[in-house]
């Protein structure tokens, strides 16, 4: 009897069902992250598993790749009931994974990347040129106009992405399993990357696609699974679901889209921040940001849409003052910004929350708690010591008015989920008191919950007064709470909108703008 | 009697499986504690010398030495450096307070020394610690040297300088003159206070302000911050470079106190004094849990580790194990330690995983 068949509650059609979990639980001393989980994979098809931050989802597919085993139920691999010890098992059982947090040698080249571990050699010796002609190979798949002997270091995240993605086809999987693949990936190379799972999907490989990017999930999924709190939420074909459907079975309620304030200038109207003809100059020729002006006030929120490497990072980089090439002139309420350092700009109003929480946002070694005071440790100071009252005070403040969920401040901060260790990075950041509150890509891998509460906080930032400067590279963010939306290409300001005037066509011409001929075009990849 | 009976039939296994993994946890993060302990029992078994008063103060009194270097070790090695130029500073330092105290400063000029007295000598071999640390500092901060290379080359330097100090011989019957208003050098070694060696007294002092500044001040948050994620450091505003030159400063005195102690201890300076030292103390913060990638440790768990090598060298001595066979037994010790290190490094992040 195979036991494939006795799972009725997912709908079934033509496809077979190559990997089931049965009744997988996993739990950890105080948490159930698992709960008597059902989960089939098809053969030739998109799987799509969506939750929440903290829904198990992560929980789920470690137990398929074997990075962890189940504390109960189990695996049936093609109606054979398995066990994975080791990721290495699992690879050999033909299931690969791409994980959120890249795995990857930044000193390494992109083929030595790809065939880690698993060199191609040759009595003892490492075939380099082998390697690099089936990375071209690959690449080219892709659509990648990257070279295979290329450092890892030099490239974007997008491209380490896509590296990533490479190095799991290279290993004829028949599961894949994709975690946020698209999170870094600009638009054109999503198609790209939605075109290779067709390709896989005709393959018959069976994909397990884990994003946040609901309408994303309905073009290319074919089954979705829902989990919520540990538990199977719901499972339906993908042609039955819709984005609300969605939300309602991950939340447990309909979330309410972010609501607008209504913001004119003469409720706040003084200028806090003014940029004049800022320009930064890139290594190798021409610039990376050229002639940017702009002016935050009071109480506003100001949205800056862009593609990758529009330059949008390295604007909140030089506002900060940590790249001293920069020329121009930044304005903090009417005072001048020159040498200032970054914790003199902090202590002036300015404060940065950044798109890599993990390798620029949070400490992982400390505490929830001291991730919070990090920025602010010299007021929390009585005679020349820290002050647990004071400090105390302050961390559960934070906790409690931005709802973060954790289940004590001295709990570690890799504890936390995404959305979570987001709203750490934030609490940290408004302990500063700052004036000017610059968020770069705020809702970047995190859930449709916690994204609907970090766009309230903004909101009510901004109704304190605060001036918002946010960045994303998600148009839908461009409609919610901004106020006035600056687009920002290769370098430029190519278009500027109020709330009113949004509309989606012209925001994404404007991004994809072209620079205007008259600028000297820099000896860009020679070919 | 229904609050008894209400916990779900389900909750009693897991609940114990949660306890036994917190258990362990807690177990191997007091594994140099248990060691010492297990170390005590075994010594005290096999030989009646080892748990007398007498015994244990001299023990203790020989582990103040390393101690006191460890703790400075320790918070360089928190901001996830190294420090290997402490053996030579304690040299160093030992040379000066040797040369302050037989020859003064001379000034030719005018044909006469000049001689301090012993507090003023402390506090100037004290400070010569601190430049040798803030040397190291400049060399990592400002010129982005490794810590391990930087302080290498300082190793050799203050050797070297040592050496220079007195052409290579010993400034032997540090005493001083009564005239010259400079005696009382040996009490810092040999003296006690309410029956306890004042150098006993010493490492409580430093361990007791090291522990103070790691977990209480700003500066200690920052220094775990800055080994934690110096990236993540600077945007918060935390000044990394200040805070490393600290620490490398830190260690720095804290060798040079090490070194006024052997000096004082010896009644003479000699120019190889605090060879190889550096070693014990980098063994001592490892042994006591403190991570060689940063972020994680503390100062009790050093002040441990040290008097975990204190018990082993001491013990074996008493048991008269030859020297030799003391040297296998102590390196094995210290490669155990690292390999426990890395299983906790390695047993936090499947843990952390666990929990994402």
């Amino acid at each position: 009897m195979n036991p494939a068949e006795l799972d009725l509650s997912t709908p079934t059609n033509a496809s077979e069902a190559v990997l089931v979990a049965e009744k997988v639980s996993k739990r950890f001393p105080g948490t159930v992250a698992l709960d008597g989980v059902d989960f089939t994979v098809y053969a030739g098809a998109v799987n799509v598993l969506i939750g929440e931050n903290g829904a198990g989802k992560s929980t789920l597919m470690k137990i398929l790749a074997g990075v962890d085993q189940p504390t109960s139920g189990r695996l049936l691999l093609n109606g054979v009931p398995v066990e994975f010890k080791s990721t290495r098992e699992a690879a050999q059982a033909g299931i690969g994974i791409i994980f959120q947090e890249l795995n990857l040698y930044p000193n390494l080249s992109i083929s030595e990347n790809i065939f880690v571990a698993r060199e191609l050699t040759r009595s003892g010796v490492v075939q380099h040129r082998l390697q690099e002609q089936i990375t071209a190979e690959l690449l080219e798949r892709l659509e990648q106009p990257l070279k295979p002997g290329m450092l890892v270091r030099d490239l974007r995240m997008g491209q380490q992405q896509i590296v990533e993605i490479a190095k799991a086809l290279s290993q004829n999987v028949r599961i894949l399993i994709m975690d946020e693949p698209t999170s870094a990936l600009t638009a054109a190379e999503t198609e790209a990357l939605f075109r290779i799972i067709a390709d896989l999907k005709a393959n018959g490989v069976a994909i397990i696609y884990i994003s946040h990017k609901l309408e994303e999930l309905l073009r290319i999924g074919d089954y979705v699974t829902v989990l919520r709190d540990g538990k199977l939420a719901a499972a339906a074909p993908a042609r039955n679901v819709t984005v609300p459907w969605m939300i309602e079975r991950m939340v447990g309620r309909s979330v309410n889209a972010p609501r607008h304030r209504i913001w004119t200038k003469t409720n706040g109207h003084q200028p806090v921040l003014e940029v004049k003809n800022l320009s930064l100059p890139r290594v190798g020729g021409g610039f990376t940001l050229e002639n940017v002006s702009l002016t935050l006030r009071r109480g506003e929120i100001l949205a800056i849409f862009g593609l990758m490497g529009a330059g949008r990072t390295e604007l909140f980089e030089c506002l900060m003052g940590m790249r001293p090439e920069a020329s121009g002139e930044v304005l903090l309420n009417g005072r001048r910004l020159q040498h200032e350092t970054v914790r003199e700009r902090i202590d002036l109003g300015v404060m940065l929350v950044p798109e890599d929480r993990q390798r620029l946002g949070l400490v992982q070694k400390l505490s929830v708690a001291q991730n919070i005071t990090l920025a602010n440790l010299n007021r929390l100071v009585t005679w020349f010591w820290l002050s647990d009252r004071r400090e105390t005070a302050e961390i559960t403040a934070m906790i409690r008015s931005l709802a973060i969920k954790t289940s004590s401040p001295k709990q570690s901060i890799t504890a936390l989920s995404g959305g979570n260790q987001q709203k750490v990075v934030i609490a940290k950041s408004l302990l500063t008191e700052p004036r000017v509150l610059m968020l770069d890509e705020p809702t970047r891998g995190i859930d449709v919950g916690a994204k609907a509460e970090i766009f309230e906080i903004m909101n009510q930032l901004a109704e304190k007064g605060l001036a918002v400067l946010f960045v994303s590279s998600e148009l839908p963010e461009m409609f919610t709470i901004p106020d006035r939306v600056i687009v920002l290409s290769k370098g430029k300001i190519t278009g500027e909108f109020l709330h009113d005037e949004l509309n989606e066509e012209a925001l994404v011409l404007a991004a994809g703008a072209r620079q205007q001929t008259e600028h000297p075009v820099p000896a860009a990849q020679p070919s | 009697m229904s609050a008894i009976t209400s916990p779900a039939p389900s909750a009693p296994p897991v609940r114990s499986k949660a306890f036994g993994l917190s258990l362990g946890v807690l177990l191997f993060r007091l594994r140099a504690l248990i060691a010492l302990f297990v170390l005590i029992g075994i010594f005290s078994i096999l030989t009646p010398a080892f748990f007398t008063e007498q015994n244990l103060i001299i023990l203790v009194g020989q582990t103040a030495i390393n101690a006191i270097m460890a703790v400075g070790m320790t918070f360089v090695i928190l901001t996830g450096g190294i420090d290997l130029s402490v053996g030579s500073t304690v040299g160093f330092s030992a040379m000066i307070s040797g040369l302050l105290i037989n020859r003064g400063v001379e000034i030719p000029p005018l044909g006469v020394a000049l001689y301090f007295n012993i507090p003023m000598v402390i506090v100037l071999c004290l400070l010569l610690g601190v430049i040798v640390g803030a040397f190291n500092g400049i060399l990592i901060t400002r010129f982005n040297v490794a810590p391990f290379i930087a302080t290498l080359g300082t190793l050799y330097v203050a050797r070297g300088a040592a050496q220079l100090s007195n052409d290579g011989a010993t400034f032997p019957n540090l005493v001083g003159r009564p005239e010259l208003g400079n005696t009382g050098f040996p009490i810092l070694g040999a003296g006690s206070v309410l029956g306890i060696p004042i150098v006993i007294w010493i490492m409580v002092v430093f361990a007791a302000v090291a522990a103070f500044i790691a977990g209480k001040t700003p500066f200690g948050r920052q220094v775990y911050a800055v080994g934690g994620n110096e990236r993540a450091a600077e945007l918060s505003g935390i000044y990394v470079n200040r805070i490393k030159m600290r620490v490398y400063m830190i260690c720095g005195l804290c060798a040079a106190m090490t070194g006024l102690i052997t000096a004082s201890q010896l009644v003479a300076a000699h120019p190889a004094v605090g060879e190889s030292y550096e070693l014990n103390a980098i063994a001592a913060v490892v042994l006591g849990g403190t991570s060689l990638a940063g972020g994680r440790g503390t100062m009790w768990g050093t002040i441990v580790g040290a008097l975990v090598i204190g018990v082993l060298t001491n013990g074996l001595v008493l048991l008269g194990v030859q020297e030799f066979w003391k040297k296998v037994i102590t390196g094995l010790v210290i490669i155990l330690a690292v390999v426990l290190d890395q299983l906790q490094e390695r047993f936090q992040q499947r843990l952390a995983l666990k929990r994402a």
